[in-house]
Parts: structure tokens; C-alpha cells; sequence
């Protein structure tokens, strides 16, 4: 399974990838993104996932290969 | 405050980096030790594998794996040798660098050889000394390779491998992402090699001495000796040096003995945890596993029975939140948020649900930052949660065990 990484130096905080994937995300006391498990990403809510990672403005959100990360 | 008093070497368990006149001086080192051998990469690589020799800055990692992944790299690797320090309570890689520089240096050029930049990262304050030494050392043909010093600013964070790789690139000194490892590509895309100062010493006693030696102190899990820092409630605060799975108790008569009735200890520094005083614990991963600790980079700090475990990992927890790299939400937002909430708690502004607070905002910064700060900061609580678990009841309802204990 795919693995969603986030860069902490990047991500501003906003939530909009806990908007776009609340089955994975869920916002933090202080609107930053936190998983809900372990941040892998099932088949099914691969494409999605891809949307956030696509729509992140700060370009803090990826997804990666299972080896890495 | 704990602080590590000056850490003259000479109190041992088990002494070998520091065994000799610790004059610093290069014509001791080679009266002691004699030149280094000439070594290819492979056969450096080999020697650290068999001598099991694993990194002395805190993670424990072995050291020949990162060694082959900078070589797969393919690419003329930049080495750091980490003598950044930037653990208050840790005083053994300065102590290192003072009295027993040369091992560091010959360790740096065993995995030097093809780098395409050879760096020792140190505080500025022993610049000069390093600086006269390592033209010593060039001048009698010592090192194949030249060595360029670079200051590491006096911060918790600076030494923290991407921090350190950053500094030698002339950036500021912060942690980066980690979805790519500096081993595969650092600052400039070169990959880079980021060691601790005391494992590259291990190294060129190792080069010397063989890999048996080395196995002959500590475990066979965890062979070969550290530096310890020991400081708190101690009557000689100081670097002393042991085997690996020494008594706790070993360690800490090793700086003079207990000064006072100890409660709790802390090993592993200030992202470490707190374990139980008891004499016999073994000072290992494994003797240390129950309590969710390690020896990390050899921290060890006593804490006397008269003062409170929960306000001294309060205050432990106000400085390493003040040392974040003002870089990742959860970590600037959380560690400060995490240690105003054990200080209500420390200073007996109970409400019903504090500890269950504290957890969870533990819980909610681990894994979350470009670096292992917020989850070393959090480890320390949470064994602070566990160690003073009678002091968390006794908080909650007013009292404080060690103001009862001083009468
Ligand atoms: C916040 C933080 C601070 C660190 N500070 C130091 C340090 O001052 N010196 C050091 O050698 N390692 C430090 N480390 C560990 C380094 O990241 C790295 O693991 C180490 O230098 C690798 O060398 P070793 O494998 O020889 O131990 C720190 C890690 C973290 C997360
Ligand atoms: S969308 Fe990007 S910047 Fe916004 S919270 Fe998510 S990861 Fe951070
Ligand atoms: S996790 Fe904290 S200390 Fe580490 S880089 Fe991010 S802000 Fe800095």
C-alpha cells in the first residue's frame, strides 16, 4: 500500500487534505493534518489521496512507495 | 538546573578512548597507538561490521550499514563527523575532542576516502585547538584527506544529522523532510555520511586493535564501550567510559556515588526516559527495554528523592520546547502546549484529566515533525507518566511527595 507523507517544514496548516480525505485525516488541535491510522492508503482511497496530494497548496503532501519513507 | 560540570577524564568502568595521558597532543596519541593503518572502504566497512560497532550519538545505528549505503550511492560522498553536542546534559564529545581528539580524527579518515568533502561539525569554542591539530597532522602526512571545521551553533537541534548536513552547506542549521535520506542525497545532492564524533573514535581503535578486541567490553548483542555523561545528584558530576550492559550503579559510583537518596535516574539524556535507581540495572538496549529507554548518547542524570521527578521533566520539557526549529506545526504548536500542560501539573494546578492530557498531546506530536524532536521530547514524558506515577496521584490532590520527603 501507498504511504501518505507529509513535510512538516512545508504544510501550512490549513487542513484542505483533512477536507478531501476526512477517511484518513483528521485536523489537529491547530488545523494540521493527523492521521487516523498509520497513513497508508487502501486501493480504494488511492485516488483521492492523489486529489489532496495534487490540491495541497504548499506542496507538503506526497505519496510514496511502501519501501520508502 | 542539571549541568555538566568541566568532565575531566580518569573515573572509569572500563576505559579505552580515554585510557591514555588525554593530553590531546598528537606525539602522545602516536607514542599510544601508533599511525593508523591503510584501509579501503570495503575492508572499514567489514571491520565495523563484525565489531558490531553502532552509532554513539543517540539512534544506535550500526554503523556499516550506513557506510554501504553512502557507497551504493556511487557518488563522492560529503563525511560529517558530529561533534555537535547540543545536549546540556551531555558533555562527552566535547570531552572527546579535548583529550582524545586524535581517535576522532583518525576516524574521520577511515571513512573519508573518496569524499568529495571531509567535515568535522564541532562547537566554535574548540575550534582553535582542532584547527593547530589538524595541521599537525597534515604536516606529518597523517591525513590523505583534508578536514575543513565547521561551528555548530549551540542548539538542542543542530546536531541532528540533516541540521549538521545543512550547516556544512552553509544553511542554517535545521533538520529537512526525510523522504529522502541524506545517506542517498544530502544538502547538495551528494549523499551524505553523518557520524558521531566517539563512534568514529570506536572506529580507529577498531583499525587498530581488530574487531575481537572490541567485542572483547559489553555484551554480544552490544559489544564495546561508550562515553557516559553522569551528572544530578552525584559527588563527582563527569564523563566516564564502560562497557555496555554496565550496572547502573557501576556508572554512577564511577562519579563519585550518589550525592543524596535517589528517586528515579534519567538515561539517555532529554530524550530519553527515567528508570528506576536501582543499582543493578543493566545500562543496555536490552536491560533498559522495559522502560522504554536506551543508553542513547550516554546521558545519565540522578535525581535526588528530595526533588520532584514531575517538576524536573517539567522544566526538561519548557527547554526542549523552546529548542524547536520553528519549522513543523505540530512540534512548534505541540512541545510548548505539552510542557505548559505537565508544568500545571508539576506545580499542582491539578484539573481532573491533566495526565490524560498530557498523553494524549504526547500521542498527538509523535511521528509528526521533519525530526525526531517531538517524539524524544514526547518519550520523555511518557516515561516521566510512568517512573512518577505515585507523584502524578499524590499531584492531583495537592501534594507533592518530595516537598513531604524534605519534612
Ligand atoms: C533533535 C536531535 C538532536 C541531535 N543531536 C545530536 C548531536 O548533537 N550529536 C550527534 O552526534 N547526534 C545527534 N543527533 C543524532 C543524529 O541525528 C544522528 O543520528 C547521529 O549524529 C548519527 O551518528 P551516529 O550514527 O554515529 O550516532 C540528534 C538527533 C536529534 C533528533
Ligand atoms: S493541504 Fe498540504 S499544506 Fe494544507 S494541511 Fe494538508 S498537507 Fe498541510
Ligand atoms: S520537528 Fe520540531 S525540532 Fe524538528 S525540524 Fe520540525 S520544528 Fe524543528
Amino acid at each position: 500500500m501507498n504511504r501518505l507523507h507529509v513535510d512538516w517544514t512545508a504544510c501550512d496548516g490549513r487542513g484542505l487534505c483533512a477536507e478531501l480525505l476526512p477517511e484518513l485525516l483528521v485536523e489537529d488541535d491547530w488545523g494540521y493534518p493527523a492521521p487516523r491510522g498509520d497513513m497508508s492508503v487502501p486501493p480504494a482511497l488511492e485516488p483521492a489521496a492523489r486529489q489532496a496530494v495534487d490540491r495541497c497548496p504548499a506542496l507538503a503532501l506526497r505519496l510514496t512507495a511502501p519501501a520508502s519513507s | 538546573m542539571i549541568s555538566v560540570a568541566e568532565a575531566p577524564p580518569g573515573r572509569q568502568v572500563q576505559l579505552r578512548l580515554l585510557a591514555g595521558s588525554n593530553d590531546g597532543r598528537l606525539d602522545s596519541h602516536l607514542a599510544q597507538h601508533g599511525r593508523l593503518p591503510v584501509l579501503e572502504t570495503n575492508q572499514v566497512m567489514g571491520m565495523a561490521r563484525d565489531a558490531g560497532l553502532t552509532g554513539r550519538g543517540g539512534a544506535g545505528f550500526p554503523l556499516w550499514r550506513k557506510l554501504s549505503a553512502v557507497a551504493a550511492g556511487g557518488r563522492a560522498p560529503v563525511v560529517i563527523a558530529n561533534g555537535a553536542e547540543g545536549e546540556p546534559a551531555s558533555g562527552k564529545d566535547r570531552a572527546l575532542l579535548t583529550y582524545a581528539p586524535n581517535l576522532v580524527l583518525d576516524g574521520l579518515q577511515l571513512v573519508a576516502l573518496g569524499a568529495q568533502s571531509v567535515v568535522l561539525y564541532a562547537p566554535a569554542a574548540g575550534h582553535r585547538a582542532l584547527r593547530e591539530l589538524l595541521d599537525a597532522r597534515r604536516a606529518a602526512g597523517l591525513d590523505r584527506v583534508p578536514v575543513r571545521l565547521v561551528t555548530a551553533p549551540d542548539a538542542f537541534v543542530a546536531g541532528e544529522e540533516s541540521a549538521a548536513a545543512a550547516a556544512v552547506a552553509g544553511r542554517g542549521a535545521v533538520p529537512a523532510d526525510k523522504l529522502v535520506r541524506i545517506t542517498e542525497s544530502g544538502p547538495g545532492g551528494a549523499p551524505t555520511l553523518v557520524q558521531n564524533v566517539e563512534t568514529l573514535a570506536h572506529l580507529a581503535m577498531i583499525a587498530r586493535y581488530g574487531a575481537g578486541w572490541f567485542r572483547a567490553a559489553g555484551t554480544a548483542e552490544e559489544p564495546g564501550t561508550f562515553l557516559a555523561t553522569v551528572s544530578g545528584a552525584v559527588a563527582s558530576p563527569g564523563v566516564v567510559e564502560a562497557g555496555y550492559g554496565v550496572a547502573l550503579g557501576d556508572l554512577i559510583a564511577a562519579a563519585g556515588g550518589a550525592s543524596a537518596p535517589l528517586s528515579a535516574v534519567l538515561v539517555g539524556g532529554y530524550h530519553g526516559g527515567w528508570v528506576p535507581a536501582e543499582g543493578a540495572l543493566p545500562v543496555s538496549r536490552a536491560g533498559l527495554m522495559p522502560y522504554g529507554g536506551s543508553p542513547g548518547a550516554g546521558v545519565i542524570v540522578a535525581l535526588p528523592r528530595n526533588a520532584c521527578g514531575l517538576m524536573e521533566t517539567a522544566r526538561i520539557a519548557g527547554y526542549l520546547a523552546g529548542q524547536v526549529a520553528g519549522q513543523c506545526g505540530p512540534c512548534v504548536n505541540g512541545l510548548p502546549r505539552l510542557a505548559s500542560t505537565l508544568t500545571d501539573l508539576a506545580q499542582l494546578r491539578a484539573r481532573p484529566g491533566l495526565p490524560a492530557e498530557v498523553d494524549r498531546l504526547a500521542r498527538l506530536v509523535t511521528g509528526r515533525g521533519a525530526c525526531r524532536h517531538p517524539d524524544g521530547t514526547a518519550r520523555l514524558i511518557h516515561s516521566a507518566m510512568r517512573a512518577f506515577e505515585a507523584d502524578v496521584a499524590a499531584h492531583l490532590t495537592g501534594r507533592c511527595l518530595a516537598t513531604d520527603a524534605r519534612g
